[in-house]
């Protein structure tokens, strides 16, 4: 065989500074939804659940917090993001609209497993769409992370570094 | 057609004459099948003996001519009917009259151009073959025997490597770096990926090659894409600061030589795709085209075989060591 043999050797890199290879990575980011608790009474009854954030991404301007949110306030922040940015936007835990008709034999939407199914879906959305790079720039997202109450007649907008 | 027991009928043979020594290369069908064909080069000629066996002996074949051509074709498969001929010889072997007994016929294409390396791809068909017809009054006689072209390269002049900073701001930022622009089909991808800023959760990294395969002018062009291959190259979730190297073999892999704008016809192009995967199984990547190029064997990069056969019977005669070596790199 008198072809040479390629070179496979690697190509130079600058090695690693310390810090960076030992100290936190610089993707923190931990969404939980828990706690649930149902408040009011009778008909007006409604489930609120505890969105608690830890991150050290910069563009969050709280590095921890927690909100309690409840399932329209899911459903809002989901419609915003369709309409606001390109993200394809994962599908929310169901709405159960059976489980809100009378004469059933199980609490309904207060049911302690539907509520935990719930919880789950809502947790794994979140997760979902706060990771995107894109639905980190919408005002949408931080407001509902983060700020005390959802303002929905907000003005939609982009969010930079914070 | 002949039916049974009227007229007379011949199977016609095509025989090239090197066919003991000519090397063959495997070509992929158009239904998947991996076939055998005579190999040949650009400037070479194609010579042989076509066999004309009466199906009766005894009984004659008339018939209005015996011809054997040469064509290079290019085929659409949207448009079968049209074949682009852009070799097409053809050597007449008998006036039109009549056979009494099997004959054998010498034909000989010299120093044919065969400019473009064969190719059988998803949507297009570029072919070599010579076709033998006896031509009859009320249907021919007709044979064909495809063959293989490659297309030699030579080491590019300039071959310089591919380095860029692609990211998506504030979240990911990398710098990739190949090796070269221009690899050969037995070559190896030496690279890496360097990681200046990493916000987003990465799962694992792989790099692939995709084929492009461009059919079509003007409005009606037709991109057929195929991943040829698929290479992990991370697996775990990269900091700031790190370096991924890449050793991608290109030897084990379906590939061709980069075919660009043929005949104005078809373009078939290869590019690396770098794709990362974040834990959400969010997709980012990076494409960039390479150029894949064919690598002759030592012995053939500058010389046909005619010419290299004539080099050994000279020096056999004159002196057997140097011959015996010369030997050796041709079976490799």
């Amino acid at each position: 065989m008198a072809d040479t043999i390629a070179d496979t050797r690697r190509l130079f890199s600058k090695p690693q500074n310390l810090n960076d290879a030992y100290g936190p990575p610089s993707n923190f980011l931990e969404i939980d939804v828990s706690n649930p608790e149902t408040i009011g009474v009778g008909r007006n009854r409604y489930t609120t659940y505890e969105v608690r954030l830890k991150t050290n991404l910069p563009i969050f301007k709280l590095k921890e917090s927690s909100v309690r949110r409840r399932y329209s306030d899911f459903e809002w922040l989901r419609a915003e993001l369709e309409r606001e940015s390109k993200v394809v936007v994962p599908p929310l835990p169901g709405k159960a609209l059976i489980r809100q008709l009378p004469f059933r034999g199980d609490d309904g939407i207060f049911d302690d497993s539907f509520i935990e199914e719930r919880r789950q879906g809502l947790e794994q959305f979140l997760n979902k769409v706060a990771g995107h790079p894109l639905a980190q720039n919408e005002r949408c997202l931080h407001m509902f992370l983060q700020d005390e109450s959802v303002d929905k007649n907000y003005t939609p907008s982009k969010v930079r570094q914070a | 057609m002949s039916f049974f027991g009227f007229g007379q009928s011949a199977d016609i043979d095509i025989v090239l004459n090197d066919a003991e020594t000519r090397k063959k290369a495997e070509h992929k069908s158009e239904d998947g099948r991996k076939d055998k064909y005579f190999l040949f080069f650009d400037g070479e000629t194609v010579s042989g003996k076509l066999n004309v066996t009466l199906k009766y002996p005894g009984k004659r074949l008339e018939h209005n001519g015996i011809k054997i051509e040469f064509i290079g074709q290019i085929e659409l498969y949207y448009d079968r009917g049209n074949h682009h001929e852009f070799v097409s010889l053809v050597k007449d072997l008998a006036r039109p009259g009549e056979l009494t007994q099997s004959q054998t016929y010498d034909f000989e294409f010299t120093h044919v151009e065969k400019p473009y390396e064969s190719y059988t791809g998803q949507n297009v068909k570029l072919r070599y073959f010579l076709r033998a017809t006896v031509s009859r009054r009320l249907s021919d006689i007709s044979k064909e025997l495809d063959i293989v072209v490659h297309t030699l390269s030579t080491y590019p002049e300039l071959n310089s490597s591919i380095k860029m900073e692609v990211g998506i701001e504030d979240c990911l930022h990398i710098e990739f770096e190949y090796n070269k622009s221009k690899y050969h089909l037995k070559d190896v991808i030496v690279g890496k990926i360097y990681f200046l800023l990493v916000r987003i959760k990465i799962k694992h990294m792989e790099i692939d090659i995709i084929k492009r395969e461009t059919t079509g002018t003007g409005p009606n062009v037709y991109h057929e894409n195929d991943t040829v291959a698929k290479y992990e190259i991370m697996d775990g979730a990269p900091v700031r600061g790190e370096s991924i190297p890449i050793r991608l073999f290109l030897a084990g892999y379906e590939i061709t030589p980069t075919m660009r704008d043929i005949n104005k016809k078809f373009s078939v192009r290869y590019y690396l795709n770098l794709v990362l995967i974040d834990e959400e199984e969010r997709r980012y990547f990076k494409q960039q085209e390479i150029t894949l190029w064919r690598k002759g064997d030592i012995v053939r990069k500058s010389m046909s075989h005619q010419a290299i056969s004539a080099a050994q019977r000279f020096e056999g005669s004159s002196n057997p060591e140097k011959s015996q070596s010369k030997n050796a790199e041709d079976d490799s």
